[in-house]
């Protein structure tokens, strides 16, 4: 799995494009995340941060630009490759799945064949599970796990293939503080070991504000890129939103107040951002 | 109705039990393995919430035998086209649960009206008009049970080949197709594979009670166990028991086979799901 010395970028985003219907939810996007490097990419629901990331994994057309992931253009629809953390819905309490299934799939749940057991995949899902610390309840119907516990195992599937890219999709929604701190870490781990780039939609920053080198922030199919000093200050977002936008700081924790959020273009959005 | 005509419908064949087994023996081969079959692919069934699917595409696999019935043609042929046609148009148009939910809805009175019309038009035994609906593999000629038996042994094979994606895609769809498997191409063959399997249950169960072979031993299993071993193997053998005591109990007597098959595998799911509730309770206070 080592690449190369000279590798290029894990990502690379130019020129990219991407219309809904007749709407286009942003166009000129440049984007390059070196290895190493976490990039938040905040925004209101609807402007479109789902589809990037749908892009990139190749699940979503782009309408111009080019996207270069791990050093291929992203063409076929998926891959192993890139790692995928999604957005931590609730699976139903009877889902006939213990938690070490729901990290199986990512190592096994791509295999066309007959269904057989193979001694080096029970040990890779074991590392896994020890690597996000979820030894504990591996053996638990996964619908009787919380939020934080499901969230965990979610991260040991993406994992799986050791990803030098990891793609994650609002990680960090409905946990509570404790678990909110532990995902982090696990994310921030493995790019610290392995150097991997990290791609990271979220609505609030501040659980990981402390990790995170760069942030994208789109709105109105407009977009700012930089360090998050310069890209969470009132005038900037004031710009970007073309209405008065105020950041607060408050302790370490940073809120943005007046940002025409989801209330105001939450309804005629909300299919896009699905 | 006395007592006497009850006990000759019940056992009134037991003094020949051992000829009338030898005579049906491909029968019970030919629901032994549907069960098994059925009870696997149940397990998909439910994970991808298809119960419904599964009463449209039966449907019209009904409609699709009661044409042949009419025109002269093979029977089983013609439940399989109208399967086919019915899981091909489910699982083209129906992606979203949403979406399959109307389309079947649309579909099933269709398909059961038409073969309602089809078996009307029929002029020949009436005994087989009624069969389609509700089953009766004893009276399957044995050129046809081996074909049924050939069909669901190739179901299971394809089912086994895409297992793991399908259940990755059953499961977790989202990261499925991030992950590259192909989604959609996984779950048309599974369409076809269900539209099969379909067909092959009207001929031994009926169309109007296909449901107790493809969904009950699944929704059986998946209330005591959750393991990905554990749930397919039970489903199996509670597919597996079903058919095969429903139809050694009713050549004992005159009855028909599919009541014997819908009770057996409703005790069975009332059984498991008294004791996934009496273990959950204990799990919750524990």
């Amino acid at each position: 799995m080592s690449a190369p010395l000279e590798s290029p970028a894990p990502l690379e985003i130019r020129g990219a494009a991407l219309r809904r219907g007749d709407r286009e939810l942003w166009s000129g996007l440049d984007l390059t995340v070196q290895s190493g490097e976490l990039v938040a990419v905040l925004g209101p629901s609807g402007s479109g941060k789902t589809t990037l990331l749908r892009a990139i994994l190749g699940l979503e057309r782009l309408s111009s630009g080019s996207i270069e992931a791990l050093g291929e253009k992203v063409r076929g629809r998926g891959s192993r490759r890139i790692g995928y953390i999604a957005q931590q819905r609730p699976l139903p309490r009877d889902t006939s799945l213990r938690g070490r299934d729901l990290v199986a799939l990512g190592v096994n749940g791509h295999r066309f064949g007959l269904p057989l057991a193979r001694r080096a995949d029970y040990a890779k899902v074991d590392a896994l599970i020890d690597a996000v610390g979820a030894r504990e309840f591996a053996n638990r119907p996964v619908g009787l796990l919380s939020g934080g516990e499901q969230q965990r195992l979610r991260v040991g599937q993406a994992l799986a293939d050791d990803p030098r890219l990891l793609l994650c999709d609002e990680p960090l929604t409905s946990l509570d503080l404790a678990n909110q701190q532990a995902v982090t870490r696990l994310i921030d781990r493995h790019r610290r070991e392995t150097d991997a780039a990290v791609l990271l939609v979220t609505h609030d920053i501040n659980p990981v504000l402390g990790e995170v080198d760069r942030i994208l922030y789109i709105a109105n199919g407009r977009f700012t890129l930089g360090k998050p000093d310069d890209v969470l200050t009132s005038r900037v977002l004031t710009d970007l939103y073309g209405t008065p936008v105020t950041v607060l700081r408050a302790g370490d924790r940073l809120v943005v107040v007046g940002a025409p959020d989801a209330e105001a273009s939450h309804h005629h959005h909300e299919e896009a951002h699905e | 109705m006395n007592w006497p005509d009850v006990s000759d419908a019940l056992f009134g064949g037991l003094a020949d039990y051992g000829e009338i087994l030898a005579l049906v023996s491909n029968s019970v081969i030919a629901g032994a393995v549907l069960g098994l079959v059925g009870g696997l692919v149940g397990v998909f069934v439910m994970q991808r919430d298809m119960a419904f699917a599964v009463h449209g595409i039966s449907e019209l696999s009904f409609a699709g035998a009661a044409f042949a019935l009419l025109v002269g043609f093979d029977v089983v042929t013609g439940s399989i086209v109208g399967s086919l046609i019915a899981a091909a148009i489910i699982g083209v148009l129906g992606a979203k649960a949403r979406d399959r939910n109307s389309i079947i809805g649309v579909l099933m009175p269709f398909g059961l009206g038409l073969g309602i019309l089809f078996l009307s038009l029929y002029d020949g035994r009436s005994a087989n008009r009624f069969s389609l609906l509700t089953g009766q593999i004893v009276s399957v000629q044995t050129g046809q049970l081996g074909w049924l038996i050939a069909i669901s042994a190739f179901v299971l094979i394809g089912m086994l080949l895409i297992w793991r994606p399908l259940r990755f895609d059953s499961l977790d769809p989202q990261s499925a197709a991030a992950r590259g498997v192909p989604t959609t191409a996984v779950s048309l063959i599974f369409m076809l594979l269900l539209g099969l399997i379909v067909a092959v249950s009207v001929h031994i169960i009926g169309a109007l009670l296909v449901m107790a072979l493809l969904v009950t031993p699944a929704a059986a299993a998946m209330r005591i166990a959750t393991g990905p071993i554990a749930v397919p193997v039970l489903a199996a053998v509670f597919g597996f028991v079903s058919a095969v005591c429903g139809i050694l109990l009713a050549i004992a007597g005159t009855l028909p086979v599919s009541p014997y098959i819908t009770t057996i595998s409703f005790l069975i799911y009332v059984v498991c799901r008294v004791v996934g509730a009496r273990r959950a309770r204990v799990t919750v206070s524990a």
